[in-house]
């Protein structure tokens, strides 16, 4: 019999342990410089702007805009072949940094750059909270 | 002091491209296409006194060049990882190092099993230029190069107005000029509507917008200018050469602009090195993993503005007697994946007069380019004389 292969998970570091718990949690957690304020993602060590390593979280409002999309179609990996085709969004977010997450409920015809769009969150099937978009409104 | 015309490209080898390498090695293939080279340079193999390692494609290290090849006082030996970057990043390197009288020959072998060894979408996040994207996108699915490009395509795409089809002329042009080459692995004709029909892979990428795994090597020797007099082969003077590296490095979905790659850095230091402008650039081989990367770098070279890459491309523009003659060996799309080296190989072959078929007539000035990885960009202006 075979084994079902696993979604690649997150390897969490001392840096983005807060992001993924975040997110476990039902909150996408963005660091912010805790000496100048400036907000980062991806999670990593120091400030850029100011060098510094103090870091403190905020929640992230939450909403988003469409920078970019692709549509995967080409199965990569085993364990997302049964969600093929699916769209992958790039997103703005207003805080300054961008995400990419999968879009649900519509499809990439009605996307548009600019688009605004909420950030969710929901459990990829293995135990793990990812983020996802949906177009805000309608 | 400035690297133009400090160096030249002696020597050029290749193994077959046009089947899979029937179990040789990588490293069996990188020798095969080192000796070719060394050859080529009118050089025995003791002579060597560099090697730089693009990519470090099928993990061999200089030790193993001294050991088969029998050189007895290697000076130099290093390596420059940025993926398809590299090849031309090691151009840059053994460039300085023959200037700053380092060594004098130095060999730079690239080469892969890309067909019949691993492939390169379960490869990508062992590498560590991929950890970024490997702990943050790879979980919703963003596991391979082709997703990660295609938004770049998508925003270009929405922004100017680019199509599809646009992207299929390089394709199809491409593949005309690997037909005309004697060692290319893709060998059948393609048309526009070829292209359309093939399936899609990361949207808006389809299968003909991508390049091939393959088997096989490279390998070119950088001389000093001074020594390349005596060459056998006419000689090709690396006048320019820059590395620029793209904003984010690490994520493209962190880059401020989408369409902009590192090589918009590094060509207009490339052009002022060489003291030309891409006016002046008669024939350019360009790294092509992917159709929409080639339109890209086209704009960040400067042969157009940001935006007019898909209306530059069209009409035949990139073919032997358009306005500027692309990847005339095959690309990556067509001949073989061999990182970019073979589009170095390709370049010289086409400045010495040698390219056969696919020749651009009194070509005595080229660029050849170099894309790695999440944008990492290389240019060389390389000049009969």
């Amino acid at each position: 019999m075979t084994e079902m292969p696993r979604k690649p998970l997150p390897e969490p570091s001392g840096e983005s342990r807060p992001y993924w718990e975040g997110l476990a949690a039902g909150r996408l957690m963005l660091q912010r410089c805790a000496a100048c304020g400036r907000i980062r993602h991806y999670p990593r060590p120091l400030c850029d702007a100011c060098h510094s390593f103090e870091t403190g979280w905020v929640a992230a409002s939450g909403e988003a805009s469409v920078q970019s999309w692709t549509v995967a179609h080409h199965p990569y990996h085993p364990a997302f072949r049964g969600e093929l085709p699916y769209t992958l969004v790039t997103a703005d977010l207003p805080e300054g940094v961008r995400l990419v997450a999968q879009l649900r409920d519509a499809g990439p015809e009605a996307l548009r750059l600019g688009a605004p769009l909420r950030i969710g969150i929901e459990e990829n099937g293995e135990g793990q909270a990812l983020p996802v978009l949906r177009l805000a409104g309608g | 002091m400035s690297l133009s015309g400090q160096a030249a490209v002696t020597g050029i080898g290749e193994t077959d491209y046009r089947r899979d390498a029937g179990g040789r090695s990588v490293l069996r293939l990188q020798l095969e296409a080192s000796l070719a080279a060394i050859a080529d340079a009118g050089l025995a193999p003791r002579e060597i006194d560099g090697i730089v390692l693009p990519m470090g494609t099928g993990g061999t290290v200089a030790e193993d060049f001294v050991t088969n090849l029998g050189i007895p006082d290697l000076r130099l030996s290093t390596t420059t990882p940025l993926g398809g970057a590299g090849a031309v990043a090691a151009v840059q390197c053994a460039v300085a190092a023959v200037a700053a009288g380092l060594c004098r020959h130095v060999l730079l072998p690239l080469g892969r099993t890309g067909r019949t060894g691993s492939r390169i979408g379960a490869r990508i996040h062992q590498m560590p230029q991929f950890r970024t994207v490997g702990e943050f996108e790879a979980p919703v699915g963003a596991l391979a190069p082709a997703q990660y490009y295609a938004p770049m395509a998508r925003r270009h795409m929405e922004l100017y107005g680019t199509t599809s089809r646009q992207l299929a002329e390089i394709a199809v042009t491409t593949r005309r000029h690997a037909i005309l080459n004697g060692n290319a692995s893709m060998t059948g004709p393609m048309t526009i509507e070829d292209h359309q029909a093939s399936r899609l892979i990361a949207d808006p990428l389809r299968l003909l917008d991508c390049s091939l795994e393959s088997d096989g090597a490279a390998a070119v020797v950088v001389s000093a200018a001074e020594i390349a007099r005596d060459a056998p082969r006419p000689r090709v003077l690396v006048t320019g050469v820059a590395e620029g590296h793209p904003d984010s490095p690490s994520a493209i979905t962190q880059r401020p602009d989408l369409t902009r790659l590192g090589l918009a850095k590094a060509a207009p230091r490339a052009f002022a090195m060489a003291g030309v402008t891409p006016a002046d650039i008669q024939v350019a081989e360009i790294y092509d993993c992917f159709t929409y990367i080639v339109l890209c770098q086209i704009e960040d070279l400067g042969f157009c503005a940001k935006g007019e890459g898909g209306a530059f491309v069209e009409g035949g523009a990139l073919g032997l007697g358009g306005r500027l003659p692309v990847n005339t060996h095959g690309g990556l799309l067509s001949q073989s994946h061999m990182a970019g080296m073979n589009h170095v190989v390709e370049l010289v072959r086409q400045l010495r007069g040698e390219a056969g078929a696919a020749q651009v007539e009194g070509a005595s000035l080229g660029l050849v380019t170099g894309y790695g990885d999440l944008g990492d960009g290389t240019v060389a202006i390389m000049a009969r004389g």
